[in-house]
C-alpha cells in the first residue's frame, strides 16, 4: 500500500490527519451471487407477465455503461390489467384478511428479503450504481427493517388515531424513484398492505430489476396473487397509473416538478394523494461546532449516495468566522473520497445513476460558474467508461444563484455563510421547499432553538442522513405532504372514521 | 342593533372588515346589502372584499404567525378561552343577528352561541395537548434520540360554509389557530352579518393582531386568488361544490398548499391535525 506525502498548504502548514490519497487494493464485491434474467415481464396478479404490445426496453449498468437486461413497458392496457388484479385482490381477499394474517405475510417477506440481502445488495448496486457500502449496510437491510416494522402494525390499526375507527383505503398506485430504488419500494408497499391496501407499483425505468427479484419474493412468501403488481416503464406508464379511474390513492415520491404535475392530473378526483418531492436542505454548522464531526457530516449530508438524495444537505450555510477554515477542511475531506467502481468495497462515490443525470449535473455546474460560483471539484481520478462525477462545491453562492434555488440531485454542494442564529434560520427557511435541514453545535438550546424556527420535515442536529422505520420522513411547503415510517406513515393509507 | 326601520331609529353598526387586528372598509368600495330574513328590510351594507383586501390580510396574517406560533401552547389556550368568555358576554348581539338575519328562533339562536362558546372552549383545551396525542418519541436502531412534534403548517385561508353555521365555523377557526396557524376567513353574505360581533371577540381576547383576518365577500369571485396565492400554505373548504374543489386543488398545486374539505367542523382533534406538520428531530446519544 502507498501513501503519498501530506500535502502543504498554501500557509506552508503542514495539514494534519490522513493524507489526501490512499491508494487501496480493490476489494470487489462478487456478482455471482445474482442472476439477471434477460428479460423480465410485468408482475401481475403473482405471475411475470408479458406486456400486451410485447415492448422492451434496455437497463444499464451505470458504472460500465453495460446493458443488463431488458424490461418490459407497460402500456395503458397492461396497467389495467394490474389495477384490475390489485381490485380482485382487495375486494376478494387482502381487504378481508384479518391484520394478523396480514402481519404474517409481512413477518415472512421481511425475513426471506434479510436471507437473500446480499443478492439484493449486489443487484441494486449494478442496477443503481450506489456503492456497494451503502447498498449493503443500508439500503437493504432498512428494507428489511421496513416490512418488520410495518408487519407489527397490521393488527394494531385501532391504536393508531386515538379515538377513531380506521379502515384500509383499497387500490392504491404508487410510482417510485431510482436514487433507492428497494428502499422506496419497501416505504411504499409495507404500509400500504399492513393497513389491508392492495398495491400496483411502478419504479424507475433505469432501476426496475430489484423491485422485480422482490416479486419473487412476495411468491416464495406466497403472498396472495394481485396483492403487490409491478408495472414497469417510464413516465407514460406512471401517468396511466396514478390517472387509472380505479384507484384509490396516489402515492408518489420523485421531483416537485412530476409531483405538481399529479397534483394537478388527480385534482378533480376523489383520490388521497401523498407526495415525497424534492429538496434543497440547509446544513447549518455554527462556530460552536465540533468541527471535525460537522465536516464528515457535511461530507456524509451531500456526498452519500453520490447526492441522489431528496434530503441531501445541499446548502451548507456555514457560519463567517470559521468559514474559510471549514472549507479548506472540506476540500481536503473531498479529495480523500474514492469516486469510482460501485463493487469495491472502498469506494465512497459511486456512478451517477443514469447519463440524462449526469448531463443535467454537468449543465447545472455550468449554470453555477457562469454565474460567478466559485467552483472546486476534487482531485483524483474517475473511471473513463460509466457516469462518474467527482465531488464538488460552489463557495460564495448567494440564495439569487440558481444553484441555491434548484435541486441538483448530485453530489455538488453550495456554500454560503452567516453571522448569527437568525440569519441561518432565514437563510435556511429562504426556500420553497422544506424536506430536511441539518444543524451542528455543541450547545444544545442553540440546537433546539434553530430546529424549532427551521421549516423542515426532519431535522439532524450533529448527525446527517440518518433513516429508520419508525422515524417518520416527510417535508413541508414544496418538498410535498405526507409521512412516510413511523405511526404517521400510516395515516396516507387510511380512512379515519 | 337591527334593521333600519322607520320607527326604530337605533343606530346601526357598520360592518367592516377585520384585517391585521383594524377595522377597514374594502379598499374597493363595494358593499352588498343584507336583508331582515325573508324580507326587503335592509339589516346592513357589508363590504365586498377585493383581491387585494384578501392579499392584505394574508401579509398580516403572515407577519402574525411567527408571534403566535411561538407563544406557548398554554398562552394560546387562554386566548381561546377568553374568546369564549368574550362570546358569552356579547350572547345578546349574537343573538339578535342570528334572528334577524338568518330567521333562526330566540332558542335556536342561543343554542347556536351555546354551541360556539362550547367551541372555543374544547379547542382551547386542545391546543397543549394535541401535541402529546400526536407526537411522540421513535425507537430508531442505534444511538440516537429521535422524536415527532406537530408545527402549525402556517397561513391558512378558510372558505366558510355557503350554508353558514356559526358554530361550526367557530370551531373550524378555533382548531386551525390553537396549534399555532394565522387564518384568512372569506364569508359571503349569508352570516356576514355577524363578522362584526365575531371580529370584536377577537380583538378583545388579547389575540395577537392578525392571526385571525376576517374578510365579507363574494366567494364566487375570490376563492381563485386563496388558490393562487404563493404564501399560503393550507386552504380550507367548509362545503363548496366539488367543480370548485377540483379547481381549488389544481391551483394549490402550484406551492403545494394542503387542500382540507371539512364540512360542518365540529369537536374533534382531527381538525386541529388536519393543519399541522410533522417534524421529526435527531440528535446523536454519546459522549
Amino acid at each position: 500500500m502507498q501513501i503519498n506525502t501530506p500535502k502543504k498548504t498554501k500557509s506552508n502548514v503542514v495539514t494534519m490527519g490522513p493524507p489526501e490519497t490512499f491508494e487501496y487494493a480493490p476489494s470487489i464485491e462478487s456478482t455471482e451471487i445474482v442472476k439477471i434474467d434477460k428479460q423480465n415481464k410485468l408482475f401481475i396478479n403473482g405471475k411475470f407477465t408479458a406486456p400486451k404490445n410485447k415492448k422492451y426496453f434496455l437497463t444499464y449498468n451505470p458504472a460500465t455503461e453495460e446493458v443488463l437486461a431488458e424490461i418490459a413497458e407497460a402500456q395503458t392496457n397492461d396497467v389495467d390489467l394490474a389495477v384490475k388484479a390489485a381490485r380482485k385482490a382487495y375486494t376478494g381477499v387482502w381487504g378481508k384478511l384479518s391484520g394478523k394474517m396480514r402481519g404474517r405475510y409481512l413477518y415472512r417477506i421481511a425475513r426471506i428479503i434479510q436471507e437473500r440481502a446480499r443478492e439484493f445488495a449486489v443487484l441494486e448496486t449494478l442496477d443503481n450504481g450506489k456503492p456497494i457500502r451503502e447498498s449493503r449496510d443500508i439500503d437493504i437491510p432498512l428494507v428489511a427493517a421496513h416490512f418488520f416494522y410495518y408487519a407489527g402494525w397490521a393488527d394494531k390499526l385501532d391504536y393508531v388515531v386515538p379515538g377513531k375507527k380506521v379502515s384500509s383505503l383499497g387500490v392504491v398506485g404508487q410510482v417510485i424513484p431510482w436514487n433507492f430504488p428497494l428502499l422506496m419500494a419497501a416505504w411504499k408497499i409495507a404500509p400500504a398492505l399492513a393497513c389491508g391496501n392492495t398495491v400496483v407499483i411502478k419504479p424507475a425505468e433505469t432501476t426496475s430489476l430489484s423491485i422485480l427479484l422482490l416479486a419473487k419474493v412476495f411468491q416464495e412468501a406466497s403472498l396472495p396473487d394481485g396483492v403487490v403488481n409491478i408495472v414497469t416503464g417510464a413516465g407514460a406508464t406512471g401517468s396511466a397509473l396514478v390517472t387509472h379511474s380505479d384507484i384509490n390513492k396516489v402515492a408518489f415520491t420523485g421531483s416537485t416538478e412530476v409531483g405538481k404535475l399529479i397534483a394537478r392530473s388527480i385534482a378533480k378526483t376523489s383520490k388521497k394523494l401523498t407526495l415525497e418531492l424534492g429538496g434543497k436542505s440547509a446544513h447549518i454548522v455554527y462556530a460552536d461546532a465540533a468541527i471535525d464531526q460537522a465536516v464528515e457530516g457535511v461530507i456524509n449530508g451531500i456526498f452519500f449516495n453520490q447526492g441522489h438524495v431528496c434530503c441531501a444537505g445541499s446548502r451548507l450555510l456555514v457560519e463567517e468566522s470559521i468559514a474559510e477554515m471549514f472549507i479548506e477542511k472540506l476540500k481536503t475531506r473531498m479529495n480523500q473520497l474514492r469516486t469510482g467502481n460501485p463493487l469495491d468495497k472502498n469506494t465512497d462515490v459511486g456512478a451517477i445513476n443514469s447519463k440524462t443525470e449526469l448531463t443535467k449535473i454537468k449543465k447545472l455546474i455550468r449554470t453555477g460558474i457562469d454565474e460567478g460560483g466559485d467552483y472546486f471539484e476534487a482531485t483524483g481520478k474517475i473511471p473513463d467508461k460509466g457516469y462518474f462525477h467527482k465531488p464538488c462545491l460552489f463557495n460564495n453562492v448567494s440564495s439569487a444563484f440558481t444553484l441555491s434555488r434548484i435541486e441538483i440531485f448530485g453530489p455538488v454542494l453550495t456554500i454560503s455563510t452567516f453571522r448569527t442564529v437568525q440569519e441561518a434560520i432565514l437563510k435556511a427557511n429562504d426556500t420553497p421547499y422544506g424536506l430536511a435541514a441539518g444543524i451542528w453545535s455543541e450547545k444544545g438550546s442553540k440546537i433546539h432553538k434553530t430546529a424549532s424556527q427551521l421549516k423542515a420535515g426532519v431535522i439532524w442536529a450533529n448527525t446527517y442522513n440518518k433513516f429508520d422505520p419508525t422515524s417518520p420522513f416527510g417535508g413541508y411547503n414544496e418538498s410535498g405532504f405526507g409521512r412516510e415510517g413511523g405511526r404517521h406513515g400510516l395515516f396516507p393509507y387510511l380512512e379515519i372514521k | 342593533m337591527s334593521g333600519l326601520n322607520k320607527n326604530n331609529i337605533r343606530i346601526a353598526k357598520t360592518i367592516k372588515l377585520f384585517i391585521g387586528g383594524d377595522f377597514p372598509r374594502t379598499e374597493s368600495g363595494r358593499t352588498l346589502p343584507i336583508y331582515v330574513h325573508n324580507s326587503k328590510i335592509l339589516y346592513a351594507h357589508i363590504c365586498r372584499a377585493s383581491r387585494k383586501d384578501f392579499r392584505n390580510a394574508v401579509v398580516a396574517a403572515q407577519n402574525a404567525l411567527n408571534t403566535w406560533s411561538n407563544k406557548s401552547a398554554h398562552n394560546r389556550g387562554q386566548i381561546l378561552y377568553r374568546m369564549a368568555e368574550m362570546t358569552e358576554g356579547k350572547r345578546q348581539e349574537f343573538v339578535e343577528t342570528l334572528t334577524l338575519t338568518l330567521g333562526y328562533t330566540k332558542v335556536a339562536a342561543n343554542k347556536v352561541v351555546d354551541d360556539t362558546i362550547d367551541a372555543f372552549i374544547y379547542y382551547a383545551g386542545w391546543a397543549d395537548k394535541y401535541q402529546q396525542i400526536i407526537g411522540g418519541v421513535n425507537p430508531v436502531s442505534g444511538p440516537h434520540h429521535n422524536f415527532t412534534s406537530p408545527d402549525p403548517v402556517g397561513v391558512v385561508g378558510l372558505i366558510a360554509d355557503e350554508t353558514f353555521d356559526l358554530s361550526s365555523l367557530v370551531a373550524q377557526i378555533a382548531a386551525i389557530i390553537s396549534s399555532g396557524n394565522t387564518l384568512i376567513v372569506l364569508m359571503n353574505e349569508n352570516g356576514g352579518a355577524l363578522l362584526s360581533s365575531l371580529a370584536e371577540v377577537f380583538a378583545t381576547s388579547d389575540l395577537t393582531k392578525g392571526v385571525v383576518n376576517l374578510l365579507t365577500g363574494n366567494i364566487l369571485e375570490l376563492y381563485k386568488h386563496f388558490g393562487n396565492h404563493m404564501e399560503l400554505q393550507s386552504i380550507c373548504c367548509q362545503n363548496l361544490d366539488e367543480k370548485i374543489i377540483g379547481e381549488l386543488r389544481e391551483l394549490a398545486a402550484d406551492n403545494m398548499k394542503r387542500v382540507v374539505f371539512s364540512p360542518k367542523a365540529s369537536l374533534a382533534l382531527q381538525h386541529v391535525l388536519d393543519f399541522v406538520e410533522y417534524k421529526t428531530v435527531w440528535h446523536p446519544i454519546g459522549n
